[in-house]
């Protein structure tokens, strides 16, 4: 539905659970709105004809789930060459492997530190609400034009198949850049190419470089986390998605236990909002990692506090049965806070 | 005095990388005829494969989009479906097309696309250096067949342009070769029909063309172009195996 208000007509995808609810609503409504439907013959037809939606200028996206997104991976990585816009949302599964279809957040890495070839990043979005699936694909799509490159909005099947009240708020207004690239036919003007062969002397240093520069520019402008109790906290906990809430019920009970306790949600994995982590971690001295695996985010939680707070984790692999519930993450805050207050 | 002969206007006047005695060059100048004969170079969309076929765009005066390798089918359909008033056609080759990009392309035609295919078959990978392709035919010595191939553990070479005839989705299909100038006259008769058949809009066109790669296959240019005709043509028919009304 975000991304109808948005205004993308075309979707491309493959059938594949927890996502498929996606392609379903969108086959139905698009071709109401003269847009185009294709369930595709794989996940690399897929992703494939998105490139060829996006190299024409319009707002185009696919969907799928974490082995779906493997196969999408090569298709990335030319659209991050080739400097195309579009949107993939994954509604990510567990593996490795075929894996299962419970909550997961093991595809971390592969969405944050790229997946395909060749070093590029993408933008990768971390709703933990239906609500904020809603807003973030609009912001999404519009990342995706003022930067000329793939979006990933990144959820899992609890975020995915949740049902939760939604306003339909707004698409934002926000200035874009005219697509001066995009292919139309020449109509009796300069050629235009979308590709990402540089083969001359020089020339794909230089697109890296250009590339590299983008990078950095979204890494000052366009981080977003939300930060919950964290003012005068002792311990901060961190998490993303669907765990972020799960943490959030129970930083709620260690407060009323009247343990100074915060929680720290990035919404933006890439880019990772350092800064604003690493203030407060400073504050409070230690963070604890939560996430439903067993480490990755904790790896540029790291990165982002350096020496100036303690970082311990804790996570459980996905799996049927493995989803831990906030009493479980309240013992484990407990543990952690209790060694906070004694070391001080 | 009156000009009878001169580079087509979708061409561009340059030099190209193609090897002498490679046939791409009039394969180019046919297709660069096809869109000329319809007046659609400045609303025509191609789609680039991997490959010696690449540099389309360095050579084609149109817009251009760069498809990963077997992918062309499904980038044109993206760019199709957005874009249904373009015209647009992918050009590629055999390791492209009918290894790597099997499913695009059978997909594609099954849907009925309305877009153009052209498909050089060599019978090899030119571009990597000449190993064997799905199109390599029996007994034929590659890079990576140095025994030639064998039906029994290879399999046997695809014919593409009869297998796509069978889709539903199909409107033309048809295989031609550039071997002899009244080999290219046909071929230019046959590229101009399956252009046409997108020109008014009836569905998916295909047309594959044989071709020599006198680098990679260690002939001089008029033995390859001779091989064409005495080893490709016998295994691949030439012949318009599928055509709409």
């Amino acid at each position: 539905m975000g991304a109808v208000a948005a205004g993308c007509r075309y979707y491309f995808g493959y059938p594949i659970t927890p996502q498929s609810d996606i392609p379903e609503y969108l086959s139905r409504e698009l071709p109401r709105l003269n847009g185009e439907f294709i369930q595709a013959e794989s996940e690399i037809g897929a992703i494939n004809m998105l490139l060829g939606a996006s190299a024409c200028g319009t707002r185009a996206m696919t969907s799928s789930s974490s082995p779906g997104i493997s196969l999408k991976q090569e298709g990335i990585s030319y659209m991050a060459g080739a400097e195309l816009p579009g949107v993939i949302i994954n509604i990510s599964r567990s593996g490795p492997g075929l894996g299962g279809i419970d909550a997961s957040q093991s595809d971390y890495f592969q969405c944050v530190k790229g997946g395909g070839h060749g070093g590029y990043r993408i933008p990768v979005l971390a709703p933990n609400s239906v609500q904020e699936m809603y807003d973030l694909t609009m912001h999404a799509f519009d990342l995706a034009d003022l930067y000329r490159t793939p979006v990933m909005l990144l959820g899992d099947s609890v975020i995915g198949q949740m049902k939760e009240a939604l306003v339909k708020n707004p698409r934002p207004a926000r200035e874009l850049p005219e697509k001066g690239w995009a292919v139309r036919g020449k109509s009796g003007a300069e050629q235009r190419v979308v590709k990402s062969l540089f083969l001359g002397d020089g020339e794909l240093e230089a697109h890296n470089w250009h590339l590299h520069a983008k990078y950095q520019v979204m890494k000052e402008k366009e981080c977003i986390c939300e930060e919950y109790e964290t003012a005068d906290a002792r311990l901060v906990v961190a998490g993303f998605g669907s765990v972020s809430r799960i943490a959030h019920t129970a930083v709620t009970m260690a407060r009323e236990e009247g343990m100074k306790v915060g929680l720290f949600r990035p919404v933006t994995l890439f880019p990772f909002p350092e800064q604003a982590l690493a203030e407060a971690a400073g504050r409070a001295g230690k963070v604890l990692v939560v996430e439903l695996n067993t480490g990755q985010m904790v790896e540029d939680v790291r990165l982002s506090v350096g020496a100036a707070a303690q970082v311990s984790f804790y996570g459980r692999p996905p799996g049927a049965g493995s989803l831990p519930s906030p009493e479980e993450l309240l013992e484990v805050i407990r543990k952690n806070y209790d060694e906070t207050a004694r070391q001080a | 005095m009156q000009q009878v002969f001169k580079r087509p206007q979708s061409l561009k006047d340059v030099q190209t990388h193609f090897c002498p005695g490679c046939h791409h060059g009039t394969i180019h100048r046919l297709v660069a005829d096809a869109m000329d004969l319809h007046g659609v170079q400045e609303r025509t969309i191609g789609v680039a494969s991997v490959g010696c076929s690449v540099f389309l765009y360095a050579y084609f005066d149109i817009d251009v989009v760069e498809a990963p390798h077997g992918r062309a089918p499904a980038v044109a359909t993206g760019v199709k479906r957005a874009k249904p008033d373009n015209f647009v056609f992918t050009y590629q080759g055999d390791g492209d097309l009918a290894a790597i990009g099997t499913a695009e392309i059978i997909h594609a035609a099954n849907r009925g696309e309305d877009i153009t295919v052209v498909f050089v078959n060599n019978t090899t990978y030119g571009m990597t250096g000449g190993q064997m392709a799905p199109t390599t035919l029996v007994g034929q010595k590659t890079s990576t067949s140095p025994y030639g191939r064998d039906r029994s553990k290879d399999g046997s070479p695809i014919r593409m342009a009869e297998l796509l005839a069978q889709l539903g989705g199909v409107a033309y299909s048809a295989r031609v070769a550039v071997d002899s100038p009244k080999h290219v006259l046909e071929a230019k008769k046959v590229m101009r029909e399956a252009f046409g058949y997108q020109a008014r809009g009836k569905g998916f066109s295909f047309v594959e063309v044989l071709s020599a790669c006198p680098t990679n296959w260690g002939m001089n240019p008029l033995q390859a172009t001779a091989r064409v005709g005495e080893e490709m043509i016998p295994y691949y028919p030439l012949g318009v195996f599928k055509k709409e009304e």
